[in-house]
């Protein structure tokens, strides 16, 4: 008796989305712009609410976001691996700050320069990718990670070496009445929303369904004519691109970068951050900036000794509980709550 | 559909924005200040009765070793907070932050001392990357940073951040000691050089240069290395070759062994070996064999807890009982505990010395030490500031290594005396 009935939810089940599915689909298109207008509009109050150090804080949680934002259309969209990503965020934050440092140049202009560098830097990088895969791609990504900080102390005069550049930060116009907090906090803020719109459309465009088509299946990619290397170097110039953009707004928001601000543990706290947030979903960056920037915080006030451990456990528990990311966790649960609805 | 949706979000957006941006933030009311004497002067983080003090150290990551400092420091202000009524009536309260050495999270955590928790002054935050990082905002937010640990000479020569100073020996000091040192032993020593390229190698490596000029002591060869590299043998067979008389090794631990033993295994080369004191505890030397490293010099300012010198010294005794008590975790042999101790207590005399009970009050009383006596530092080191002097000690003395320990030998060299200030 009970049997039947499953069944038969089943096949309606599975039969909606068949049926209804354009207004069904216009419909969650709608609640997205709307959930994404009121966060944006939450994300405009905020700074005129809170403590310049909440302030701050936030700022570098949209910093992550695009890093990670630029991660996942590489790793989520594409399936490729980049245990590196943590330099194209120092060659973005080192670009602007020696703009800004040895040729002056006023700060908005750093912006296109970083994200330019960057951009052809991942191009040059994208070139093994044609050729590996899986580990060994992420072995030559980490490789990059690693000989970076070396690097920037060696050529002193351009970087400042291990002391590092120490640089003022941009200052709010007089017109705006801002604090400097906010007036950092906005531009982080204008940059993070560009970066999401930016890659909403690529991913809607012909690049992000040959992206697609290249994670789930590339001999099938390739059939249908999808020219993998182009795309596969692509998409690292694209996330090497976002990366640093997201670099430069740290330089912004920082006004000092050195050596020891990028280590390896950098790319590799990204990669973990975007896992959790959510690979391959669009609230995944914010969700995995989030989680970059305030779970070691936390960790350090349940236990001071060891922060690192309780920073690693609760990767593992989130990772338990939530399989596809913060990002999933969410969507699983209204499922599971519209099944038990639709139960009823 | 698509092109109106955006157009609320845009709208929305905007109106929320012209809305609040009229108003700029309100003053979340004025920053605590005094009365009286000291009128004007902050005093966030400091009542009657207690003080709130922040520290960022490395608790995680590469430099996780100097996460033992916090203790020591804890221990002291927890006796002082017990048996002695705190500092003069108020009772310490020092919170800790990890930055796992890295600048942007200290950055985040003087953030969240400051405005946060509210803590009267930062007190202490370790290494040069992450002091750089923190001592603008600190400086702008007129916040004490006091006593950073870090030998950079910058603390004390730069003249825009008057709320930073520094506290152990820095780099360029330390230098003269072991000028000082061969002027009077070898007035004609031919000198080659290891050393660390980073601001730390070039801040010792420069200094001695300097405190050089003018006497028959020459630098014959020098040779770098960068932290990440695997060994320094090669830079050590390179420094081999010059012949020199006296090698001076500028490393810090790993690199620091590294040498001593290079030096060890090649018998056709002796030079007279000073090592700095970065590389100079014992932990370092105990790899390479203590019978290798017999008669190697280099320099301290602060009592080693394990020199059997000190085991009947009163502030030694108490110092193993109170971290006997307070820390009982702790191993009272490790020195970065006694230099907690010793950082902690010089804070407690800069503190009591301050005229007013405020930031600004502990900024000039920090910039205006006269002859202070720590009891954890060498008898003859004292802490002395003013203002064309920004470097609290600047005396060490030389010691070297027999049967198992280092062995003190010499005055005090008080290289302010011998050199004059250290310039720019």
């Amino acid at each position: 008796m009970s049997g039947s009935t499953e069944v038969t939810s089943k096949a309606a089940s599975a039969e909606t989305p068949g049926r209804g599915r354009a207004p069904g689909r216009a419909a969650t298109v709608r609640w997205r712009w709307i959930v994404a207008a009121l966060l944006l509009a939450a994300a405009c109050y905020a700074p005129f609410q809170l403590v310049p150090f909440h302030v701050f804080q936030l700022s570098m949680v949209l910093v992550y976001a695009v890093a990670l934002l630029g991660l996942n259309l590489l790793v989520g969209h594409a399936g490729q691996i980049s245990l590196g990503h943590g330099a194209f965020f120092a060659v973005g934050a080192y670009t602007a700050a020696i703009l800004l440092q040895r040729v002056e140049l006023p700060y908005p202009l750093t912006l296109p320069v970083a994200a330019a560098v960057a951009f052809v830097l991942g191009l040059a990088l994208g070139l093994p990718a044609m050729r590996l895969r899986g580990l060994y791609l992420a072995l030559v990504t980490l490789a990059i990670a690693i000989f970076l900080v070396p690097l920037l102390k060696r050529f002193e005069p351009l970087t400042g070496g291990s002391m590092g550049l120490t640089l003022a930060k941009p200052a709010p116009p007089a017109w705006t009445g801002l604090a400097e907090d906010q007036w950092l906090y906005f531009l982080a803020l204008a940059v993070a929303v560009a970066a999401f719109l930016l890659a909403h459309s690529l991913l809607r465009s012909r690049v992000g369904r040959a992206l697609h088509a290249i994670r789930d299946n590339e001999a099938a990619a390739e059939v249908m004519g999808v020219r993998l290397s182009f795309y596969k170097t692509l998409a690292f110039a694209w996330s090497a691109m976002f990366a640093g953009a997201a670099g430069c707004v740290y330089t912004w928001v920082i006004g000092f970068v050195s050596p020891d601000s990028f280590v390896v543990t950098l790319s590799i706290t990204l990669l973990a951050g975007l896992v959790v947030g959510g690979l391959g979903s669009f609230s995944g960056p914010i969700l995995g900036g989030l989680f970059v920037m305030f779970v070691p915080g936390i960790a350090q006030d349940v236990n001071d000794a060891a922060p690192g451990v309780i920073f690693g456990l609760l990767i593992i528990a989130v990772m338990y509980v939530a399989p596809t990311g913060l990002a999933g966790l969410a969507g699983r649960v209204t499922r599971s709550i519209q099944k038990i609805l639709r139960k009823e | 559909m698509r092109v109106s949706a955006l157009g609320c979000t845009a709208v929305t957006a905007l109106l929320l924005l012209a809305a609040t941006a009229c108003g700029g933030r309100e003053e979340n009311g004025a920053a605590a200040t005094a009365t009286g004497a000291c009128q004007g002067q902050q005093t966030t983080g400091i009542t009657a009765t207690g003080i709130k003090l922040g520290g960022i150290y490395p608790l995680s990551g590469p430099a996780s070793a100097y996460g033992d400092i916090p203790k020591g420091i804890k221990a002291y202000f927890d006796y002082v907070n017990a048996e002695k009524n705190g500092i003069g009536g108020r009772k310490v309260e020092f919170v800790v932050r990890d930055d796992g050495y890295q600048p942007p999270k200290a950055v985040e955590e003087a953030r969240r001392l400051v405005e946060q928790e509210q803590v009267f002054a930062l007190f202490q935050t370790l290494g040069t990357p992450s002091t750089t990082a923190t001592w603008d905002y600190t400086n702008q937010r007129k916040v004490p940073q006091v006593f950073v640990a870090t030998g950079a000479s910058v603390w004390g020569s730069d003249k825009a951040h008057p709320w930073t100073i520094g506290w152990q020996p820095n780099y360029i000091s330390e230098a003269r000691v072991y000028a000082q040192y061969l002027k009077e032993e070898r007035p004609d020593a031919k000198v080659a050089v290891l050393y660390q390229n980073d601001d730390f190698g070039d801040d010792l490596l420069g200094g001695f240069k300097k405190a050089i000029e003018g006497s028959g002591i020459q630098v014959v060869a020098e040779q770098s290395y960068e932290v990440s590299d695997p060994s320094v043998d090669p830079q050590m067979r390179n420094l081999a070759q010059s012949d020199a008389d006296v090698l001076l090794n500028v490393t810090t631990p790993k690199f620091g062994s590294q040498a001593l033993a290079a030096d060890a295994r090649n018998t056709g080369w002796n030079p007279l070996h000073i090592v700095n004191n970065v590389a100079a505890s014992i932990t370092v030397l105990q790899p390479v064999g203590f019978e290798n490293v017999q008669g190697v010099v280099s320099s301290t300012y602060y009592k080693d807890p394990n020199d059997p010198k000190w085991a009947s010294d009163p502030e030694m005794t108490l110092y193993k009982a109170k971290m006997g008590q307070y820390a009982p975790d702790a191993d009272p042999s490790i020195p970065y505990h006694a230099f907690g101790w010793a950082v902690a207590s010089s804070f407690h005399k800069a503190m009591e010395a301050a005229k007013c009970p405020t930031r600004e009050g502990l900024r000039d009383s920090m910039r205006n030490l006269q002859n202070v006596q720590v009891d954890m530092l060498l008898p003859g080191v004292t802490m002395n500031t003013g203002a064309d002097d920004g470097f609290p000690i600047e005396s060490m003395q030389l010691m070297e290594f027999k049967g198992e320990r280092w062995e003190l030998f010499g005055d005090v060299i008080d290289t302010r005396q011998e050199f004059g200030p250290v310039g720019e």
